[in-house]
């Protein structure tokens, strides 16, 4: 049997592309990566008017066949059949902005030049019409020589012609002119593509455009950036405010599911696997899903609508004065949340070193793992008192945590671009699309891939970590009179940590938690509480953990562990990421040396600090 | 600087056009500009001739600049700008 047909859907970077692959493909779709670069592969599934299938591939949006980028290598590999683990496309279906047509069809020519069965979607031409243009589309197909279909993706119209034209035009190989890429002759291009834009364009009404009209409030000097603010804020608390009710749900699914399961389980090794590993581990990762959802849906919508780059663009200089570009503003925002998601987004940024140094600083952004920790922190010891009118000592403190993270990655990433990220800084360079209604599905889907990618991580790296992490707090086992937390090979790798913590004022207990807070930073609280709990009774451990820790630590100690978690890079997720992400052992040691080595500074300054001013 | 330049008067470059100012490009350093950005440019459809608008300037130091060519909106730093000599066009 023949294999399906390979399909790949390509155009411009904003041509409308995606929403086009959706509406043609559905929920059928995989979301991949392509062996050796971090862009990420989506193929899809779509039924031919005959109700055969094909299989579509959405590239990476691109200018031309000269790549800019990672992604748009990937393109330009791909429609010449050099991409490893990819077969060359027996079609092209070219997507075309049809408000933006001179500067679309420069890449629709050199892709048509490429000789392959073609079809060209004319697409978001109800926009184009609320610009006031209008086009013919028949002129544009003479000028082409390849059919050219209208379409709204958003709106489904134009799919089925479409599909029925990709079939018929599969059969019919065109005059190919040569297998090798058409040198890339820019100004004639160029000329060409504004003479067919011109053909085609049938009318231009001047009409005063939304986006313009937007543009003129959203990136106002003054009003521009209290906007942003505020969209920021209303995301922050939405994160933190939204998310409590179905993580708390989430935790006890998980807990009662625990409990169900281990109940059914004898008492043994395989049960403390089990319940303490597995579920324990696992769930305390898995708890964060509903944050991270939110984060998303925000940064989705906000993407969908094109205010996301409008965002990079207000903040550019300020990034740009710590070494960084404009478009970092949005992986460092993901990074709120998570720096794993953060950290894989970082790929739209063309620039390697800039990619780089927003990689490396990444995991200095206050993430939500580290919120359960900083709570338990802040209420055992910042006593609950107003400082000033309606604010708080407790959130206050918090408040300058976050203050912290974003100061000490931008000046880390200051020091990495004078240091060891030396060189020029990269460009900042974006299309400003026109701003858009983002389409309800379009989201969904978007999550749904989003939440896919999150539970896979936590279904391997986590449990993985989790499982081996347990097995290091368990073994040896304790006998009689015996603690737990000391005989074990975990017990044994904290005294050996104790001994180069105990100068910034970390404990024995600190020390113990140290290591399997490794796994992910919100264990912190559970390993806390275990290293309390564990040896002796059960009872009220998280009640009274805060209590306890008040009477066993001294308020330098909490102090200087505080500021110990806004730099230490205890996140295994974090660190796998980052060697994915950036290909190397070697920048992935380096991010977690320098990371620990501030952890440490800072927390011990802290520590000798506080406990001069008598609070030792 | 470029030779074509003194011929035709009035070029300035692009980052002192004032905002919600037409103007056509003359002429483009591209020699001034580092590779990619150089391509980035041609691929935004800078070339010689076209018309450009500027339109919005950036919160903090007045960087970056967010123009329109042909008919996108691209916003690029004031440092790139520099490199592109335009003519206003008279109202």
């Amino acid at each position: 049997m023949n294999p399906q047909p390979l399909i790949a859907v390509v155009g411009n970077p904003n041509a409308g592309k995606s929403a086009l692959f959706n509406a043609l493909t559905g929920a059928r779709q995989k979301v991949g990566n392509y062996p050796g670069v971090t862009v990420e592969r989506h193929v899809g599934r779509a039924i031919l008017p005959s109700g055969a299938p094909a299989e579509l591939i959405d590239l990476p949006g691109s200018y031309g066949l000269d790549p800019n980028s990672p992604d748009e290598a990937v393109t330009r590999d791909v429609l010449l059949g050099r991409q490893q683990g990819e077969r060359l496309p027996d079609a092209l279906l070219i997507v075309l902005d049809a408000s933006n047509l001179d500067n679309h069809l420069r890449f629709a020519l050199q892709l048509i030049a490429l000789g392959r069965p073609t079809v060209v979607a004319l697409n978001m031409v109800d926009l184009a019409k609320r610009d006031g243009l209008e086009l013919d589309a028949a002129k544009l197909e003479a000028e082409l020589g390849v059919p050219v279909i209208e379409t709204v993706a958003v709106r489904r119209r134009g799919i089925s012609d479409l599909l029925g034209r990709l079939e018929s035009e599969l059969g019919h190989q065109r005059a190919v002119h040569g297998k090798d890429l058409p040198p890339p002759d820019l100004i004639h291009l160029q000329k060409r593509a504004r003479e067919v834009a011109e053909a085609a364009i049938l009318r231009e009404t001047p009409v005063r455009r939304i986006t313009h009209r937007l543009d003129a409030v959203l990136l106002h000097p003054v009003a521009g950036p209290i906007i942003l603010a505020a969209v920021l804020f209303i995301m922050f608390q939405a994160v933190f405010a939204w998310a409590t009710v179905p993580a708390d749900a989430l935790d006890a699914g998980i807990t009662s599911l625990g409990n169900i399961v281990g109940n059914a389980l004898a008492a043994g090794v395989l049960k403390s696997l089990v319940v303490d590993g597995v579920f324990a581990g696992v769930g305390a990762v898995i708890v964060f899903l509903p944050q991270i959802l939110i984060l998303f849906l925000f940064i989705l919508v906000l993407e969908a609508t094109g205010y996301l780059v409008r965002a990079a663009f207000l903040m550019d200089k300020l990034m740009h004065s710590a070494g960084l570009s404009g478009r970092a503003f949005i992986p460092l925002l993901s990074s709120f949340a998570c720096a794993v998601p953060g950290i894989m987004a970082t790929r739209t940024i063309d620039d390697p070193k800039d990619r780089l140094t927003t990689i490396l600083v990444a995991p200095l952004m206050t993430c939500s793992a580290r919120l359960p920790v900083y709570t338990l922190i802040i209420a055992a010891f910042i006593p609950n008192r107003a400082v000033g009118p309606g604010i708080g000592l407790q959130g206050l403190v918090m408040f300058l945590l976050y203050i912290g993270g974003i100061a000490g990655a931008l000046l880390a990433a200051w020091a990495l671009r004078r240091s060891v990220v030396k060189g020029r800084g990269g460009a900042f360079m974006m299309e400003l699309p026109k701003y858009q209604m983002p389409r309800l599905v379009d989201i969904a889907l978007g999550l749904y891939q989003r939440a896919l990618i999150f539970l896979k991580r936590a279904g391997t790296i986590i449990l993985g970590t989790t499982i081996v992490l347990w097995a290091l707090a368990s073994f040896p086992q304790a006998g009689p009179g015996q603690k737990q937390s000391e005989v074990s090979i975990a017990g044994y790798i904290g005294s050996a940590i104790h001994k180069v913590v105990a100068p910034i004022g970390f404990n024995q207990d600190i020390s113990l938690a140290l290591l399997p807070t490794m796994a992910a930073r919100e264990v912190a609280v559970s390993a806390i509480g275990t290293v309390y709990a564990l040896d002796a009774s059960d009872e009220g451990q998280l009640t009274s953990l805060e209590d306890r820790l008040a009477s066993r630590w001294s308020l330098a100690t909490a102090l200087a562990y505080l500021v110990w978690f806004i730099f230490a890079p205890q996140c295994i997720s974090t660190i796998a990421v980052t060697r994915r992400e950036t290909n190397s052992w070697k920048w992935t040691g380096f991010m977690v040396g320098y990371l620990f080595v501030l952890a440490y500074a800072a927390a011990g300054l802290t520590y000798w600090t506080a406990v001069a001013f008598g609070l030792g | 600087m470029n030779a074509a330049q003194p011929a035709q008067a009035f070029a300035i470059p692009l980052d002192s056009l004032e905002l919600g100012k037409r103007a056509h490009i003359q002429s483009i350093d591209w020699a001034a500009l580092e590779e990619s950005a150089a391509r980035r440019l041609r691929q935004f459809g800078f070339d010689e001739g076209v018309t450009i608008e500027a339109l919005h300037l950036g919160p903090f130091g007045r960087d970056p600049l967010a123009v329109r060519v042909g008919r996108m909106t691209v916003a690029i730093r004031r440092a790139h700008a520099r490199a592109v000599h335009v003519v206003p066009i008279a109202k």
